[in-house]
Parts: structure tokens; sequence; C-alpha cells
């Protein structure tokens, strides 16, 4: 009789270096390439699998597919130029590269940024992490077919679209935050208007608790899948809600506290279990955060006053020799971005790093051996998005 | 249309090119102890040139068209950062499903091809493959500024400035991001060009397949894949 | 930071001190002696967690500039240790020992700036371009723009202007 050992511990054999020895022309493995074109990808990147049955023993992630060179097109635009280009590095969320820049350039020419621009930032950020979590708390279920969550929370992002649309008069990039301040007030009754939309999150929250995490196929499938020890997270550099997941504390905004998020009071979930479902249940906790603490925004906030420091003509703005590390909480986790200037009018050297330049490489690899191929769920819930990873 | 085309522009380079491992001759032992040679690239890949799609003449061809232009499938494949605009396509608010517009996970089930922004030389050899994976009648609808004149990367070494020299475009819709809205009117668009007979771009790539190939080749330097991919 | 900065001249000798917030300093350190600061701030001052490492080009001085960015995950501080090492012999000893993903940067920084690391896993695998053959992109003397109109196909009508002219002849043409 044909027997399946259950334990994958010792499966496959490593060979001294820590890779997998795998003779391919056993015919006992297959070469399996999940993207780019492929819809269970996030974004456009690709998995070089190899597998044997549907076990997955060797996992090789090619990135690049989206590689514009932003930190070379950067060298060559003036600060203020780099401004359009540098949003458009992160789709999803393009609103932390905005303050990131602007931050660094803020430190190095030493520009104090007004108390109501501060708010304003603030808002815009949370704003983005709001939309993002939407899309990525049902599209956790998503990857396990369970398409109907997906299709609420595109319902209520669309909206808080339209809201940034009124804000800022983009609906996807919005260069709203520029070095010294912000572009604008909030228009008249916005606040009543993102209010009915938090009311709706509201509704959606319970919600997608009962169509999710009490799912019993759900359960089934998420929990225990990809558990990330404790001791990684440092080892590897791991962030954000995947960190917090695995019960360690990592969350910019409350280890860094940046504009005025000491003045807001919350606490952000953890949990110990360290899986798929926990990754997920941590963005759950996550996004009935942030409607929390866009509502103290709101009520905090003053109404009116200064929005831009003032900064000198920014077509011939030099800024001096220096470099610096800025870092904001992105959905993802901790977003940072090393500006490096040589005292002419474009930066020296700009890099970005992102969670998913580890998350979807070195953690990725590891995690994806011995798990099945229909798991491709693992990537999601390390919400990874490529073009952080390639620039 | 024919392009005016130098045929020695094609340097004899790109001839003795190295293939992907996958597809080296390779020897291979059958189950009853014989030994099979493979050569992927007779075996599994088809070498005759592509034929075009000749129109049908008059009513059937009008027909055709019709039944065309209200089923248009989409390949899901996000080349750029346009895709963020699909998914709320599919929602209710959009709702792209009420034109007979729908995603398809795999080239050989659609016919519409989304290039959704920028193309990187490493993405555009993937999108040619899953171009020309994709079974005739096929459209493409270039999205954002990027694919018409290289938009925001004009001047990136890695991202390509006209999509239409690589690849055959129906229609452009231009916005750097274009609104979802702006991709509803761009399917009206390529549906009045279907309907009309004017959406010949997919026979035109066929006709100028060399022009197109000799322009492909000159940025995708390490060519290891058959000239066609069927 | 300050005293942190202290302790370490003690042992290493260290120059370029730039304490740039309360929780991030840069500091500059001979090529041979990072690893082994990098090594001693990580079993005994807890700068265990790996933020990134980049390179900078500083082709007028010849020499490339490597920053490692650690971080001290119990007192959530940042220090970045520069490394200058030469530009034509661009060669720099790998740290994958250290920290269990920095080989991608590695990998990262060999493709994109040229700089070797002997003996990191995969670091002549290509990771971000595919059948690139000229000088790597990130370097300060390849030239984006030029490389982009012989390459790619130009689209006729693109017009550019310089902002500063540009702006003074709409607005003030007077002046």
């Amino acid at each position: 009789m044909f027997t399946i050992n259950n334990d994958r511990s010792k499966f496959p054999e490593l060979d001294d270096a820590g890779n997998a020895l795998i003779d391919l022309t056993s015919h006992k493995y297959l070469k399996l390439w999940q993207g780019p074109q492929h819809p269970g990808v996030t974004g456009n990147m690709s998995l070089e699998l190899t597998v044997t049955g549907d076990e997955i023993v060797e996992s090789r992630t090619h990135v690049g597919y989206l590689h514009r060179g932003f930190e070379k097109l950067m060298e060559r635009r003036t600060f203020i130029q780099c401004f359009p280009t540098c949003i458009r590095l992160c789709v999803a969320e393009p609103d932390p590269n905005e303050y990131l820049l602007s931050s660094c350039v803020e430190e190095l020419a030493g520009i104090e940024v007004p108390e109501t621009a501060q708010w304003l930032r603030m808002l815009a950020l949370e704003m983005a992490r709001l939309q993002v979590l939407l899309r990525q708390v049902p599209g956790q279920a998503g990857t396990f077919a369970l398409g109907l969550g997906y299709q609420w929370g595109n319902y209520i992002r669309d909206l808080i679209l339209d809201r940034f649309e009124e804000l800022t008069g983009g609906r996807v990039y919005h260069m709203y935050i520029l070095p010294g301040g912000v572009r604008g007030l909030l228009p008249n009754g916005f606040k009543n208007r993102l209010e009915e939309n938090l009311k709706l999150v509201d509704e959606f929250l319970p919600n997608v608790w009962d169509l999710i995490y009490t799912n019993s196929v759900f359960k089934k499938r998420a929990k225990g899948l990809a558990v990330i020890p404790k001791e990684w997270i440092d080892e590897y550099g791991i962030y954000g809600p995947a960190a917090r997941a695995a019960g360690i504390m990592r969350d910019v905004r409350k280890t860094h506290p940046y504009l005025f998020y000491s003045e807001i009071d919350f606490e952000p979930f953890t949990t110990d279990e360290s899986d798929v479902f926990a990754r997920s249940l941590v963005r759950w906790h996550d996004l009935k955060m942030t409607v929390d603490i866009i509502r103290q925004i709101l009520a905090k906030m003053p109404e009116k006053g200064d929005i831009k420091a003032p900064t000198p003509n920014v077509m011939h703005w030099k800024i001096p020799k220096g470099e610096t590390y800025v870092k904001c909480e992105s959905s993802r986790g901790e977003y940072g971005m090393y500006l490096v200037t040589d005292g002419s009018d474009k930066p020296r050297r700009v890099n970005l790093k992102g969670p998913s330049y580890t998350h979807a490489t070195s953690v990725l690899e590891k995690l994806l051996v011995n798990a099945n191929v229909a798991d491709a769920a693992i990537m999601v819930s390390l919400a990874t998005c490529p073009p952080e990873i390639e620039r | 249309m024919k392009k005016d085309f130098d045929k020695d522009a094609l340097s004899d380079m790109y001839k003795d090119k190295f293939l992907a491992p996958e597809n080296e001759i390779r020897f291979v032992n059958a189950p009853d102890g014989s030994i099979i040679e493979v050569n992927p690239l007779d075996d599994y890949f088809c070498q005759e040139r592509p034929k075009e799609l000749k129109p049908r003449k008059g009513v059937v061809e009008k027909f055709l068209n019709w039944a065309r232009a209200e089923s248009l499938w989409v390949l899901g494949f996000g080349t750029g950062c346009g895709s963020i605009e699909i998914p709320p396509l599919s929602t209710p608010r959009f709702d792209m499903y009420r034109f007979g517009v729908q995603m398809r996970a795999t080239p050989r089930q659609s016919n519409v091809f989304i290039i959704s922004g920028y193309l990187s030389v490493k993405t555009l050899k993937r999108a040619i493959r899953s171009y020309e994976q994709m079974p005739s009648p096929k459209y493409i609808i270039a999205l954002g500024s990027c694919t018409i004149n290289g938009g925001m990367y004009w001047d990136s070494y890695n991202t390509i400035n006209r999509l239409d020299h690589y690849l055959p475009v129906d229609v452009y819709i231009a916005g750097c991001m274009p609104r979802p809205e702006a991709l509803l009117a761009g399917f009206g668009k390529l549906k009045e060009l279907i309907k009309e007979g004017k959406a010949e771009k997919a026979n035109e790539y066929i006709q100028n397949l060399d022009w197109y190939k000799a322009n492909q080749k000159k940025i995708i330097k390490d060519w290891n894949m058959p000239d066609y991919n069927w | 930071m300050k005293q942190l900065v202290e302790i370490i001249q003690n042992h290493f000798p260290i120059n370029d001190i730039d304490l740039r917030k309360k929780s991030l300093a840069f500091i500059s350190i001979h090529q041979n002696q990072a690893i082994p600061l990098l090594e001693w701030l990580k079993t005994t001052h807890g700068y265990k967690a790996f933020v990134l490492l980049t390179a900078v080009d500083w082709i007028e001085e010849n020499r490339f500039q490597l920053t490692y960015l650690i971080s001290n995950p119990d007192n959530f501080t940042e220090l970045g240790v520069r490394v200058f090492i030469d530009r034509e012999k661009a060669e720099m000893v790998s740290a994958h020992h250290l920290w269990k993903s920095i080989w991608v940067y590695q990998r990262e920084l060999k493709e994109m700036f040229g700089i070797n690391f002997p003996n990191s896993p995969r670091v002549n695998e290509s990771f971000i371009l595919e059948g690139w053959d000229t000088i790597p992109p990130y370097r300060r003397d390849f030239d984006t723009k030029q490389y982009s109109e012989e390459t790619y196909f130009p689209r006729p009508g693109r017009s550019t202007n310089d902002p500063a002219k540009h702006m003074k002849s709409k607005l003030y043409p007077k002046d």
C-alpha cells in the first residue's frame, strides 16, 4: 500500500548552503511558473515553483517586471519634479511616498511644517490606509475563492476614493502632500460626507466578520498555514501586520510617533498565532482602528490655519548636503526613504525601502516550501507590492 | 498597409540565438526503455508563420462583428499600475459585465488585452507571448499615457516609449491614471470599431510581422523563445 | 545615540559622525572593519534588525558609498554605517552570514551598481533587469535619457521646456 509521510520537515533535503536538493531529471519534480500572467499573483511578479505532486519543494521569486528605474529618474529631476514621479511608485497606496519625500526634504532643508498641515497629512495617510485595507481584508478571502466580500469592500473603497477626489482632485494619485505643507484645506461639508462613508465601514466590519472569520472553509484553509516564527521578525526584517500577527509590536506610529500620532489614542492589535488567519485578523482590527483614528483626527484637527510653510522658489531650490532616513507606517508595514543630497537642486540618491522587499523575496521563498500549490494566499497575506521591490 | 521596413537591418546576430533551458533539444527515457529525442521548438511550438483572419463578406461578417463586439473577454494580466482601476470595473458601481466585458484568467480564452500602463522590457516579452497566444480576432486596448509616448517614464531606460512599435494597438485611453469611466468609454469605442469592421490591427500585425519582430528583438536582448508563440 | 557613538569610538576607528535625529545617526568606517563592526553591534548592542543596504555613487571622488542601516528593535534607534569603496575595484565583503535577507540587497547592488559581493548566495543571478548588456544603470555615468532615446522610439512631438525659463517667459516676460 502507498503511504503518505505526514512529517514533511525533512523534505526536501537541503545541502549545506540551504538549497533544496532537487534532481529535475528524476521526473519526480515539475517546474511551475506562477505569474506574471496569473490571477492569483499580487501585481506583476512571478514565482518559479518546483513542485512534487501538489507540494512546493522550492520557490524562487522573480521580480523586475515593473522596474521603471525611479531612483535613477529622480536623480535627474529637481526636487519638485520628483513628486509626481515618486508617488507612482506604489499604486495602491501612493500617499506614504509623498509624505516620505516631503519630510526628507523638509528635514534636510530645515523647514517647519504648520500644525494644520500636519493634521491634514495624517488624515490623507489614514484615508489611504483605509482604502487599501478595504481591498486587502476581503481580498484575503478572495484568494480562497470567496469573492463576495471583495465586492462589498470595493464599493466602499470607491466612496473613499471620491472623498480623495474632493480633497485633492485625484482619484488614485493625489499629490496632496508637498514640501512645506499640503495643497489645500478640507472642502465645505467634507467631514460630514466622510463620516457617512465611515458609517458604511462600521456596517461593513461585522458583516465581513460573519462572512470571512466565521466561515469554516476559510478557517480550515487559513489556520496553521505559513506560520512565521517569532525569531524571524528581526532576522529577516518583517514589519507591520505580519510582525504583529507574530505577537511583536511593529508599528512606526507607536514606536517613532511622527506627525501628531502621539496625540491619538490607539492600540494596534497583536496576536500570537502568526498564520494566514492571524495576519488577516490583524488587518481586520487595523481597519477598525483606522476608522477610529480618522474619527479622532476629524475631531481634534484645527478647522483653519496655515497649511504651507514658505519655501524658496522650487525651480531653483538647492538643498544642503546631507543624508537622512525617514520612515512611516504604510498598510504593509514600515516604509522608509533614504535620501542623499549633494547641495545641488536634484537629489543625489533616493532609496525607498518597503516591507515587501524582504517579505516577497527571502521570507516568501521560505514560507512556500512544503505548502500546497493552491495556497497562493500566503503571498497575499504578506501584502506584497512588487513595485516596492524593484522600484 | 505595409510599413516600410529595411530587411538588412535585421542583423544575423539573432539567428544563432540562445534558447531557454526548457527549449533545448534533450533526450528522454520512455517508459518502455527506449530513448526519445525531444525538440521543444518543433514539438511544442508551431514554427509556421501565422495567417491572417480574412474578413468574410456581407451580412455574415456584420453578424460576426456584432457578436464579437458584444462579448469582449479581457485577459487578466495587470502589466502596470493601470490595473488598479480594473477591479472597480467589476464591482456594481461601474459594472463592466453589462457591456459584455468580463475578465478571463488565460490568454487562450480571451480576445482583449488591456496593456495597463508602462511596459518594462521584461514585461514586454511576456506581453508579446500572451498576446500571440490569444486566438484571433483579438484586440489591444492601451491604457494610460505611458503606452502612447512613455508618459511619466519617457526617459527611463527600462520602459518602452511607443507601444505601437511592438504590438498593434486598437484603442488608446489617455490619462495617468485613466478613470474607470474612461475605460468604459474605451470599451465603447472598441465596440464601435469592431462593429464597423475597423478593428483589424491583429491582421496588420501579421502582415507586418517582420517589422514588429525586428523592433521587438531590438530591445529584448535575450530572445530565447520561438519567433511566434502559438 | 550620542552615548552609543562614544562607545563605538572606543572600540572602532570611526569618523564623519552625523547625529541626525534623536533616533538616527550616521557613522563612517573603513572598508575592512565594517563587517566586524556590524557583527559587534548586532551581538552586543542589540542592533539585530537590518533595515537597508544601498549605495551612492560619488563619481567625482571615484568611490562608492555603501550604507548599512541597522536598527535596534528594543530602543527603536537606527544607525547608518557608511563604507567607502573604490569605484574601479567595486568589491565588498558579503554580510549574508549576519542577516538572512541581506543577500537580496547584495544581489540588487551587484546588478544595478556593479558592486561585487563574493560568496553571497545567488549574487550573479539577474534580479531586476533581463539581458542587460551595458554599464549598470544606477551608476552616475549611465545616461538614462540618451539610452532611452537611442533604444526606444520616441514619439515625435514631445517638446521639453526648461521649467524655470518657461515660467519666466510666460509669467514675467518684461523682467
